[in-house]
């Protein structure tokens, strides 16, 4: 990093990239991994959502991990983003949930209200 | 398989308390005789926030909210609005429902009152990206204070923000950093403690594992404004997704040229690396820490010289928490002025608490300073589950002290735990409830202390495990008056006399409990009982006239020492009972205490 521009534009890019600005109706998967999500069982699920938007042929989706939100009773939690900055948290989520969350809330667009933390809109 | 109808059932403590578990069994049973568990998924759902409509049933799709739903009337439901899909209008809410208010209303409680600074981007971020960090502005005040600001500027505008150390005793970062800054020596050193051994507190490895670049982006700060050109971020070996994440974070930073040589072509160089900790308490005194760093047994030395002048290997050093180098960051990008107007006077920010213990919400919540313990236990931490009463607080870990209710509107920050005879430590918050005994809890944190002392210095070695003896002692059943006043003595000769912070503050817990629960002492010494039903040699459990005769504390007995009929009120023979409590977890209606028996029956 030479100045602060580099930064600048750095910054501006990567900021495109989590915003899914380039991206047509974007979500973003956000899988909590924090040593309390990961001993709820974060990991097969983080794979499961893989395996379920690769199996349906979805690209308008970033799966990412991230630490931890806090609500440590309620792991594993994952958050689903959307372009528009609708923020669904889903907790308790297994493999069978995560695929459910697939099947219903991103291709069918309805939202699972039983499994929900909280909508939280920005 | 997907359900193609999801019957939701309030498991809110509220509606839980008006028997929706029974509800739940029997829409099981009725959904079984129809053969449609396949269709239909059955959900404890969270509270809707319509308790005094409770029990409520919402069924999905379509979102029909049934209140006051009974036992007889699942049957109906069932055959009515599963089979035909009819709504049973009987059952609907009667008053108009506000649908903004139903929807998780409880869980938004959780947030509302947050102000996350130091976890800004826990949980938000991708902690092994780099490109997220600096998405979020991240690395930008490094950026700024390279590149705009004199070393003496950022020490200055540190002290002006009024951040104080997040580890334990609550001293000024920027008075630290003075310190650091004017020591003259060549080499000098940043070091963050990351050795976090307080039983229940967890917000460094949160912070590490989350958002692992706000404490390199820090420490790179703090070096340039003490002149320092290395920093070491000591970590226990217990946090390996911690240790993995910093890593990974480290070798990103030094990619990008944001730590090593001339960064931002300032001139400016910093490095980090890691040492890992083998996990001793002691450690997280920052003497026994470096010594640990250097290589020596972790032991501490006595102070001063204070690190500032005289540290790792001889240099001057500047040693801060995980916690308050999180906060920096966000300092230099929105000024001190606006760090100073968040929380009180003498406490400016925010401050992270692990809660946990007897609490529904466990886990992390970061407040303004300020905030009642009321407000981050009741509203924040969704109370005590299980209709239990609470009974105090323990905050501060093994250093800390227990708070009890009276003085739960009191506003948190560090001076006013300290005067309540607790102490901040690094903000582990366990809450306990009637069932815990408090001698028995005072024991459990002094056993800690005892095993964690490193023994060098003689009122800690010794003087702790005296206290545990007499502690042991009185939860024996064996304990006398004279050993009260005996244990209060050593506590305050240990509290005076010891070398470091472990075993001066090793006392509180016992301190703090004598002071606030001395009649629980008086209990075990003097009329040879447990009140909570916890130290199993003056624990004499009966079942009161509340039995209602459910049968559940007899299937649970692991030695079958309850007897009794069905809806009569049941009884226990003491000659069986291991007192081992399965009992009385499993009353539903909190019918089993533990009660002092009479002179000539006790043992």
């Amino acid at each position: 990093m030479k100045s602060l521009d580099d930064l600048q534009k750095l910054r501006d890019k990567a900021k495109r990239t989590m915003d899914m600005t380039d991206l047509v109706d974007g979500v973003r998967i956000q899988v909590g991994m924090g040593t309390c999500g990961i001993a709820a069982g974060a990991r097969p699920v983080l794979q499961k959502f893989i395996d379920e938007v690769a199996a349906h042929n979805l690209h308008n989706i970033i799966i990412t991990q991230v630490g931890c939100m806090g609500e440590c009773a309620f792991e594993p939690i994952v958050e689903i983003v959307e372009k528009d900055g609708t923020k669904t948290t889903y907790c308790k989520v297994g493999k069978r949930l995560a695929e459910e969350i697939v099947e219903e809330h991103l291709i069918n667009g309805n939202r699972l209200d039983a499994y929900m933390l909280s909508t939280i809109k920005r | 398989m997907l359900s193609r109808m999801h019957i939701l059932i309030c498991g809110g403590k509220d509606c839980l308390s008006s028997h929706s578990k029974e509800l739940r069994d029997e829409f099981h049973l009725v959904l079984s005789e129809l053969n449609l568990l396949d269709e239909v998924r059955l959900v404890m759902a969270g509270c809707f926030g319509l308790c005094s409509q409770g029990p409520i049933v919402v069924m999905t799709p379509g979102e029909t909210f049934y209140s006051h739903v009974t036992v007889a009337d699942i049957r109906e439901i069932c055959e009515e609005h599963v089979v035909k899909g009819n709504i049973v209008e009987r059952l609907l809410i009667k008053e108009p429902i506000d649908k903004a208010k139903i929807k998780n209303y409880s869980q938004l409680k959780f947030y509302d009152r947050q102000r996350r600074i130091a976890l800004r981007n826990c949980g938000q971020i991708n902690p092994t990206d780099i490109n997220e960090y600096i998405a979020r502005d991240g690395y930008l005040a490094l950026g700024k204070v390279l590149s705009t600001m004199s070393p003496a500027e950022v020490v200055a505008e540190m002290k002006k923000s009024g951040l104080r150390g997040r580890g334990g005793a609550g001293f000024s970062t920027g008075q630290k950093w003075e310190f650091a800054a004017k020591s003259v020596d060549d080499v000098k050193y940043v070091i963050c403690n990351a050795d976090e051994g307080d039983p229940g507190a967890f917000m460094d490895r949160s912070v590490l594992e989350g958002d692992p670049h706000s404490v390199l982006e820090a420490m790179a700060i703090c070096g340039y404004g003490i002149g320092s050109h290395q920093g070491y971020i000591y970590v226990r070996a217990e946090y390996p997704i911690a240790v993995e994440r910093l890593n990974n974070a480290i070798k990103q930073a030094r990619e990008l040229r944001l730590l090593g040589k001339n960064i931002f072509s300032s001139g400016f160089a910093f490095d980090i690396e890691l040492r890992l900790g083998a996990g001793a308490f002691v450690c997280g005194e920052e003497t026994a820490l470096m010594a640990s760093i250097e290589g020596n047994r972790g032991m501490p030395r006595l102070k001063p010289p204070f690190p500032a002048v005289k540290g790792l290997w001889g240099h001057p050093t500047n040693v801060n928490n995980v916690e308050t180098f999180a906060n920096v960051p966000a300092i230099f990008l929105k000024g001190a002025d606006w760090f100073k107007a968040i929380g009180t006077e003498k406490s400016s920010g925010t401050k992270v608490f692990a809660l946990g213990g007897k609490i529904a919400n466990t886990g992390l919540v970061e407040i303004p300073m300020g905030t009642t313990l009321r407000e981050v236990i009741f509203d924040i931490g969704g109370g005590i589950p299980n209709h239990r009463k609470f009974k105090a607080v323990q905050t501060g870990g093994p250093s800390g002290g227990c708070i009890t209710e009276a003085a739960l509107d009191t506003p948190i920050d560090f001076d006013s735990l300290v005067a309540m005879g607790s102490m901040m430590g690094s903000g582990g918050m366990i809450v306990m409830d009637e069932d815990n005994c408090m001698v028995d809890v005072a024991r459990f944190y002094l056993d800690f202390t005892v095993d964690e002392s490193c023994g060098k210095c003689t009122p800690c070695r010794e003087g702790t495990r005296r206290m545990l003896d007499i502690l042991n002692k009185i939860c024996a059943g064996n304990g006398t008056l004279e050993d009260l006043d005996l244990l209060e003595s050593i506590a305050n000769m240990v509290k005076d006399s010891s070398l470091c912070a472990l075993g001066q503050s090793a006392p509180n817990p016992v301190l703090s409990t004598l002071t606030h629960f001395r009649d629980e002492y008086i209990a075990h010494v003097v009329d040879k009982v447990c009140p909570a039903g916890v130290c199993s040699n003056l624990t004499n459990y009966t079942i009161t006239d509340k039995c209602i005769g459910c049968t559940k504390c007899a299937k649970n007995c692991p030695v079958s020492a309850i007897s009794g009929t069905v809806k009569q009120q049941h009884v226990i023979d003491l000659s069986k009972c291991i007192r081992c409590g399965a009992c009385k977890k499993a009353c539903p209606v909190n019918a089993i205490s533990s009660k002092p028996l009479p002179k000539e029956e006790n043992k």
